[in-house]
């Protein structure tokens, strides 16, 4: 992925910095349209919500030997939505990569709260939610600690790890453009940002030191954003239940989930873009190069698929094998068959450049592979514990019911109306690394040396 | 005996004084390139450059030593590798309970635990260390001049000096390319 081109001499230090300010202020009726939306939706969700905690998990679907379903699937889905942001604003910044500076806040933002819907699906999973600090290493009165040689424990201290170090990083990153929106905003809001730039100047020592630390929570958060995932699918693989006990989990998992992560960055993108006219900040070619990125963990997922069924076959465990037909032609095929028709053959009309630079093209791909990816973590959670064919409950079978849907809805709902606020709010777009990619001001090309 | 007024200590360290000295304001890179190339010859050493962005021209005119928030991760790191530790093996055996056949401190899977630590202090003493370097210990922060245009598209520098030499300053900063020149 290379460089990106120059940009129009348009393009400069002072209009960058105006044509993100210019977000802040009325986003027209476009934007509270969709705020609208995304809260109506949060209230469904609220409302579900309630209900079963009134009456109970009973009102899911749950039924012998299905007792993770559209919770943990929501949980692994937004856990794995949670990724991209990291691999673009940590991975790709260590590797030097200049077209990300345009994208990189967006997808940050969407990382923490991500993160944060995520976080919610365990709490709801556990049905008693004020119980939910049991989980955590605290003295008692029964003198017990958490067993740490379980993965549920481990997934713990990952996601806790990962919603702290992404929220600080995206903190971080604001700091500067916080100032520089403080230096042009007027009113309340200069005082807001006045007080969260926290004193920032832009001086030699608040660089020295900032772009040090910040090099170094890149450095950290690389590591930890492929380790998030590995734990989430160590949940699954530790575990001895056909089509989850594999090696393979964990670079599976931590591939789709950049996969589906990048996917939402575009799915996000596209409309932020136009409701805030960034059109010459944000241009096809980083879409391009989006859809690259999608293009590369696509076929890392597909090939993941491909492994999955081979080993099935090639391993010549009985039940594994059962598993995997149960899979594709049990009576969740449909579950199956979507997930690799959007995840492994839609895709691949991103080879070409003209699928790759058309936006409503890749807007449409990237729903279809956020459909495809939320029935990926379907079938292998849901599917694998339907089709136990070990257990006398091979008939066993699943139906989601409303308040599993209305909660679904609900995370979608708080997501949207998060990341909305957070664009309204805050540049969402960086204002000094974007700047960073420009040629400086300079003087015509005489040289001055003293 | 007269005692310490402590309002005026807390006045003195959230308004400091403002420190005398001369601002230019630049519209480009070089020109404050330059500039702080000529002040350095001229052994002036102590002064402030703003800059909306980091650039590596003026980190390599300015020489800066490295930035020792370096130690802070290196530190919060071994310190959170050392808690993850800790913790998963004295609560192990402080109410042992054989687990899946396994030895009841296992390490393996206490590395993922110690390992989520060490990003966890790692990062957030990270943080500290730019808060304290670029916050607290920062030398004259807000008694130094400033202008809003910082952060959107000019560089400046500013140069402390006794009101006596602030002429001799400015002419250097004019001479070197500044669009505006204030005093303070």
């Amino acid at each position: 992925m290379a460089e990106a081109p120059a940009p129009p001499s348009r393009v400069t230090y002072d209009f960058v910095t105006r044509a993100i300010a210019r977000t802040l202020g009325n986003p027209g009726k476009g934007y509270y349209a969709l705020l609208g939306s995304a809260v109506a939706l949060l209230a469904i969700g609220i409302l579900c919500l309630l209900f079963l905690l009134r009456y109970g998990l009973g009102l899911a679907g749950y039924s012998h030997p299905v007792y993770w379903a559209v919770y943990i699937t929501c949980f692994v889905f937004w856990v794995g939505i949670a990724h991209s942001g990291t691999l673009i604003s940590a991975i790709l910044f260590l590797f030097r990569s200049g077209w990300r500076t345009a994208v990189y806040r967006t997808a940050e933002a969407m990382t923490v709260f991500a993160v944060m819907t995520a976080a919610l699906f365990p709490l709801i999973h556990i049905g008693r939610q004020w119980y939910f600090y049991w989980t955590l290493p605290y003295p008692n009165e029964r003198g017990l600690w958490p067993n740490f040689k379980s993965p549920l424990i481990w997934d713990e201290f990952a996601i806790g790890t990962y919603f702290t170090v992404s929220s600080v990083f995206l903190i971080m990153g604001l700091i500067p453009d916080i100032a520089a929106v403080r230096d042009v905003a007027t009113g309340w809001r200069k005082k807001l940002y006045a007080i969260t730039a926290t004193g920032w100047r832009g001086t030699n020592e608040q660089w020295r030191h900032y772009t040090r630390g910040y090099l170094y929570l890149a450095a950290l958060a690389t590591p930890l954003v492929l380790s998030v995932h590995s734990v989430v699918s160590w949940d699954f693989a530790m575990a001895i239940v056909p089509g989850w006990h594999a090696t393979i989990f964990a670079p599976y998992f931590v591939a789709g989930a950049i996969y589906s992560g990048v996917a939402m960055v575009v799915t996000l993108l596209v409309p932020i873009r136009k409701l805030f006219r960034l059109e010459e900040l944000i241009t096809v070619h980083h879409f391009e190069n989006l859809a690259k990125l999608c293009l590369l963990t696509g076929m890392i997922v597909a090939y993941a698929y491909c492994v999955e069924y081979f080993t099935a076959w090639f391993g010549g465990n009985a039940n594994e094998r059962a598993a995997f037909w149960y899979r594709a032609f049990g009576p969740f095929w449909w579950a199956s068959w979507t997930m690799i028709i959007c995840n492994a053959f839609l895709p691949q009309l991103l080879w070409f450049k003209a699928v790759r630079t058309n936006i409503l093209a890749l807007f449409v791909i990237s729903i279809f592979v956020n459909i495809g990816m939320w029935f990926e973590r379907f079938v292998i959670i849901v599917v694998s514990l339907a089709g136990e064919p070990f257990t006398t409950w091979t008939n066993a079978t699943y139906n989601a019911t409303w308040a599993d849907w209305g909660i679904m809805a609900g995370s979608f709902g708080w997501f949207f109306m998060w990341f909305l606020l957070f664009v309204k709010n805050f540049p969402s777009v960086s204002i000094s690394e974007v700047k960073e990619v420009l040629p400086p001001p300079q003087r015509a090309s005489r040289a001055v040396h003293a | 005996m007269r005692l310490p007024d402590p309002l005026a200590t807390l006045r003195a360290i959230f308004h400091p004084a403002p420190t005398p000295g001369v601002l230019g304001v630049f519209g480009q890179l070089d020109a404050a390139v330059d500039t702080v190339r000529r002040l350095r010859a001229g052994g002036h050493h102590d002064f402030t450059v703003y800059s909306p962005i980091p650039r590596h021209e003026l980190e390599d005119v300015l020489e800066q030593p490295v930035s020792p928030v370096r130690m802070f991760t290196l530190i919060g790191g071994a310190a959170g590798c050392a808690i993850g530790a800790w913790l998963t093996l004295y609560m192990s055996y402080d109410w042992p309970i054989v687990v899946g056949g396994k030895p009841i401190g296992s390490i393996p899977p206490y590395v993922v635990i110690m390992f989520e630590m060490t990003v966890l202090f790692g990062a957030l003493s990270t943080i500290l260390g730019i808060a304290f370097n670029a916050v607290f210990a920062a030398r004259r922060l807000g008694t130094v001049l400033y202008d809003p245009r910082f952060t959107n598209d000019k560089f400046g520098i500013f140069v402390p000096c006794a009101p006596e030499r602030a002429g001799q300053v400015e002419a250097l900063l004019r001479q070197a390319g500044a669009e505006e020149v204030r005093r303070a």
